[in-house]
């Protein structure tokens, strides 16, 4: 409760309040003084350096564009660089009858008919000193334009850059590309994620892979130049050349000044772009994908998504059909499978389920089960098929691996249960988006109850089926993979059980200073519960795909000189009915099986691991196993200098 | 006026009955001075929008509407307008909140557009309810304000002043932070408290500093400089300042401001039509406008002093300061003394809400002093 009781004295509060308005009072009055001050002294005192500047005299400030940053493979070659080339630029402010200006140019060949209206839209979206590149002549059609110079005030050609990539379609998918700035692209500076103000002069900007996720590494920052040009165009005073006395000016009034743009920063990639060309080159022909990792650091050592396209065309401007042609491709050229492409994985998810299996105690790995060349699950009468039927006889967990025995894996996948599988997969890295430094990235998919449940609309579509869990052991039903996630969990056997995120950029080199800052490799979470027994198990497993005689990768992995362990894997992507036969004359080829392999080497100290996804079976069943032969032997063989440097 | 000119302090035979000499409250020298306000604006926005007719027509339109909310609102007895001050204040404050909730639901940058006109209102509002409500608070309680009470009042402030920041919306955050802060003042708060607010303010700067990214940093230096990025806000700055420069002391004439119809100065019918007149009508023009305003402030304030309760003057003194940081904030921007806030220049600029709140601030002014009680024998 209150002790003292306040009175209102109203005498006393009302001349409080007068004093207070007048102290205000005489505070709004300084100010006004201030306001009034400054007025006088833009208007009076520097009246004339302003109306010149305003009477034909125009303050131009052109934008310097900031050099783009370099990519590099790990070894210190250029996978983009940049070259010069001649670019039509217009600079709206200048513009006297924009419509005209861009028929005529039309007319000289110059500019595309058919991005009339796109042209204008972005030229619109710019401010009246900013240069808007219109296209990238050749050395004809720049000296073309220059003879008609005079016709097209406001228009003019200018020594740029442009993006290249020496190596071509080599790096379209792992290195992305650049692209001309495009409307939506400055929606995105709306919002904020990039500065509006840092592309005043710049006309490419990162469209897909390191050149977008990288984006702010390697811009760089914009720099400005001042001139004082007359009405006619001619430049009377710039800020880069020494400060003449054309209109008495000084630098500080109001002055003109420069300030130098700041190139990006150059970015190291733990590509090997020997290796690049080699997985390259191995896929020729094929849809799929390859992913190589150094296991011990995350550090991608070649990413193919095949087939692929050549990003120079997008750097130069692709005109929209051979836009609409590239995107309408059937072989989809420009999706990146290696990163979000999504497949069943087939048996290559069986070491990853024995070691599950082994983990849980689910199985004993002596203990052999009989394989009948197919599965009947208690009270059902359909026959889960085994690839051979009739049968591998009995076999412990060893064999099943090297010779991939579905049966005991349709019973291993019952006995853990689909609860056990989907933790246990999700926990060494399926089903999550890995993480690496480009976007992109699809997640795959490891089902669960509740994952199905949310999926189907009706009742009883939502029950998990214990037939759903059975061929969940070999790989197949709903559960999906991308191939950047079957090499990282592929070098995480290799490492048994230490995970690093994978990444694509190793290092970070500063465009000014030259000065290197190597990246840390991220740890993720680490399997150290699982025994250290259970890894050698599957490892030696692995290492009897390639070498026993049964193996299904022995004939691929023939005669290496290193040991590698491996696993064969065929993902259906068409049901076969009950009695039916799988004959892959007879199938429509986009029907037939994707073929997978996974494999890492050397044993002692494994340097790189390794999947491959061939989509439809280019190429006969050991297609993926020859392709990662070729990848193996390029990097630990070395067909030249570039491997063993650690 | 007759109001002015009768003597209050009578004596305590007198009798109280409120001025209602004739059928409507209207204060004369306010609405002469936005009627000349207002047509100037229309001479400088018709060059400054390029002869556009049908832009001044919606002007007009605007203007009209203003005019309207004016008219009644001035009709409203203060012990009204102090009976539904928290209402007003809760009821905006709730809208605010809304806008905010909706605003995320709807998520990404379309909510921009989508709420466009609803995120509007309330915060216009806003630079009335919070001098209301402050002046509502006070008028209880015993000048000036004791140190428990400092932190409702700081709360009236912060918590739509937050609000709208957050939409964002820095201009009219600053503008309705502005309202209440000198209500505040007003009430006679003592010297020490306002010193020791300040030192709080200061000091939490640095720290705040500390934990901004390295971007953020560099838009707040840009936003206080806005000369050191050129290519960016700073543009707009120099722009102005040659058009303001170039008009000199008698200005380039009516249509013949260059800057202006070059389409060098951006924003020229909104926030930076100070400049076109500036260019079209040089100091003198620039002055004029000035004196104008100052009239405006003026008898504001001298209504403000001639209130004859706590609310009415505190309210009466809040908004006169108000309409000052307006015109103060809007200037200065345009000549570079202050940074880019996206506020326009009241009663001329385009742009239709504002003037509808500024004319219904005016509104309560002349209710207040047309609704005085005199002391008539």
């Amino acid at each position: 409760m209150k002790t003292t009781i306040r009175l209102k004295d109203h005498w006393k509060e009302q001349r409080l309040f007068l004093s207070r308005l007048f102290a205000i009072g005489t505070i709004i009055l300084l100010l006004a003084g201030v306001l009034i001050w400054r007025l006088f002294q833009l208007q009076i005192v520097e009246h004339q350096f302003f109306a010149d500047l305003s009477q034909g005299n125009r303050l131009r400030i052109e934008p310097l564009p900031p050099t783009r940053g370099l990519i590099f493979d790990r070894n210190g070659v250029v996978l983009a660089e940049n070259l010069p080339d001649w670019e039509l630029i217009i600079i709206p402010e200048e513009i006297i009858d924009l419509e005209e200006s861009l028929r005529r140019l039309e007319e000289l060949e110059l500019i595309d008919s058919t991005e009339h209206s796109s042209l204008t839209e972005l030229i619109r979206s710019h401010r009246g000193f900013e240069r808007v590149r219109l296209a990238n002549l050749t050395e004809t059609q720049a000296a073309r334009f220059a003879a008609r110079r005079h016709h097209f005030p406001g228009v003019d050609i200018q020594e740029g850059l442009v993006r290249n990539y020496p190596f071509g379609e080599l790096t379209g998918h792992a290195v992305g590309y650049v692209a001309r700035i495009s409307p939506s692209d400055l929606d995105e500076f709306a919002r904020g994620s990039l500065d509006r103000s840092d592309y005043a002069a710049t006309s490419l900007i990162g469209r897909s892979g390191i050149e977008r996720s990288y984006e702010t590494v390697l811009h760089g920052s914009v720099g400005y130049r001042q001139q004082v040009v007359n009405a006619q165009g001619r430049v009377l005073l710039d800020s880069t050349v020494s400060a003449g006395d054309v209109l008495r000016l000084e630098p500080s009034q109001g002055g003109i000044e420069t300030r130098w743009p700041i190139p990006g920063d150059n970015v190291v990639l733990g590509l090997d772009i020997h290796l690049q060309s080699v997985a390259q080159r191995a896929m020729d022909g094929f849809r799929g994908a390859v992913v190589a990792i150094d296991p011990a650091t995350g550090d991608v050592l070649a990413m193919v998504s095949a087939p692929g396209f050549d990003p120079n065309r997008f750097s130069v401007g692709l005109s929209r059909e051979d836009f609409r042609a590239l995107s309408s491709d059937p072989d989809k050229p420009l999706f990146h499978r290696a990163l979000a492409g999504s497949y069943p994985p087939g048996s290559t998810i069986k070491p990853f389920l024995g070691l599950a299996a082994l983990h849980y105690e689910i199985v004993e790995p002596e203990r052999r089960n009989m394989c009948p060349g197919y599965f009947v699950l208690p009270g059902y009468s359909h026959r889960y098929r085994d690839w051979k039927s009739q049968g591998h006889g009995p076999v412990d967990l060893h064999q099943a691996i090297v010779q991939s025995c579905d049966v005991y894996f349709y019973k291993l996948a019952l006995g853990l249960g689909i609860d056990n599988m989907s933790v246990f997969l999700r926990d060494i890295g399926f089903g999550v988006k890995t993480g690496i430094d480009v976007s992109g990235e699809n997640s795959g998919l490891i089902p669960t109850r509740e994952w199905k449940q949310s999926q189907f609309s009706k009742r009883e579509d939502q029950v998990w089926f214990p037939g759903e869990t059975v061929i969940t052991g070999i790989g197949q039903g709903f559960v999906l993979v991308t191939p950047l996630q079957l090499a990282h969990t592929t070098a995480m056997l290799a490492m048994g059980g230490q995970r690093f995120q994978p990444r694509l950029v190793m290092a970070i080199e500063n465009g000014t200073t030259g000065k290197v800052i190597e990246s840390d490799s991220v740890r993720l979470n680490v399997m150290s519960d699982i025994d250290e027994s259970h890894w050698q198990e599957i490892e030696e497993a692995m290492v009897g795909v390639t070498e026993d005689s049964q193996g299904t990768g022995r004939v691929a992995m023939r005669g290496t000189p290193y040991s590698v362990a491996g696993k064969t894997g065929t993902a259906q992507v068409f049901s076969l009915a009950q009695d039916q036969e799988y004959d892959e004359e007879e199938i429509d080829e986009r029907l037939r099986d994707h073929r997978l392999f996974i494999a890492y080497a050397p044993l002692d100290n494994p340097a790189i691991a390794v999947a491959v996804v061939v989509e439809n079976g280019g190429g006969g069943s050991t297609t993926a196993a020859t392709v990662t032969r070729k990848v193996l032997d390029a990097y630990l063989l070395g067909e030249n200098n570039v491997v063993q440097q650690y | 006026m007759l109001s002015s000119s009768i003597n209050l302090a009578i004596g305590p035979a007198a009798v109280l009955r409120p001025l209602r000499l004739r059928g409507l409250v209207m204060d004369a020298p306010i609405v002469l001075t936005v009627f000349a306000i207002c047509a100037l604006g229309f001479v400088v926005l018709y060059s400054a929008a390029g002869e556009n007719e049908s832009l001044l027509l919606r002007q007009a339109v605007r203007f009209a509407l203003a005019m309207l909310a004016f008219v009644i609102i001035a009709q409203v007895p203060p012990r009204v307008l102090r009976l539904w001050a928290p209402w007003v204040f809760f009821v905006s404050l709730s809208l605010l909140l809304l806008v905010e909730f909706r605003g995320v639901t709807g998520g990404g940058a379309q909510r921009w557009l989508d709420l466009g006109f609803s995120r509007f209102q309330p915060s216009e509002i806003m630079k009335i309810a919070v001098p209301m409500m402050i002046a509502w608070f006070m008028h209880e309680r015993a000048l000036p304000p004791t140190f428990k009470q400092l932190p409702i009042l700081l709360l009236i402030i912060c918590a739509p002043t937050l609000l709208i920041a957050l939409q964002p919306d820095l201009g009219t955050a600053l503008l309705v932070m502005a309202s209440g802060g000198l209500t505040v003042l007003l009430t006679g708060l003592s010297l020490r408290l306002i010193l020791a607010l300040g030192a709080i303010l200061l000091g939490s700067i640095p720290v705040l500093w500390n934990y901004m990214l390295d971007y953020q940093r560099v838009r707040i230096l840009t936003f206080l400089d806005p000369e050191s990025d050129p290519l960016g806000a700073g543009y707009n700055i120099i722009q102005s300042k040659i058009a303001l420069g170039s008009g000199g002391l008698f200005g380039k004439g009516w249509l013949n401001g260059t800057q202006a119809h070059l389409e060098f100065l951006p924003e020229r019918s909104t926030d930076f039509i100070f400049a076109v007149l500036g260019e079209e009508f040089g100091l003198l023009g620039l002055l004029f406008l000035l004196a104008l305003y100052f009239v405006l402030i003026g008898r504001s304030l001298y209504i403000a002093a001639q209130a004859q309760d706590t609310f009415t003057r505190l309210l009466a003194g809040g908004l006169g300061l108000t309409f000052f940081v307006y015109v103060f904030v809007n200037t200065g921007m345009v000549c570079g003394l202050l940074p880019i806030v996206g506020v326009p220049l009241p009663l001329v600029s385009v742009g239709g809400t504002s003037m509808v709140t500024l004319m219904a601030g005016f509104g309560i002014l002349a209710a207040i002093h047309g609704n005085r009680k005199l002391l008539a024998p």
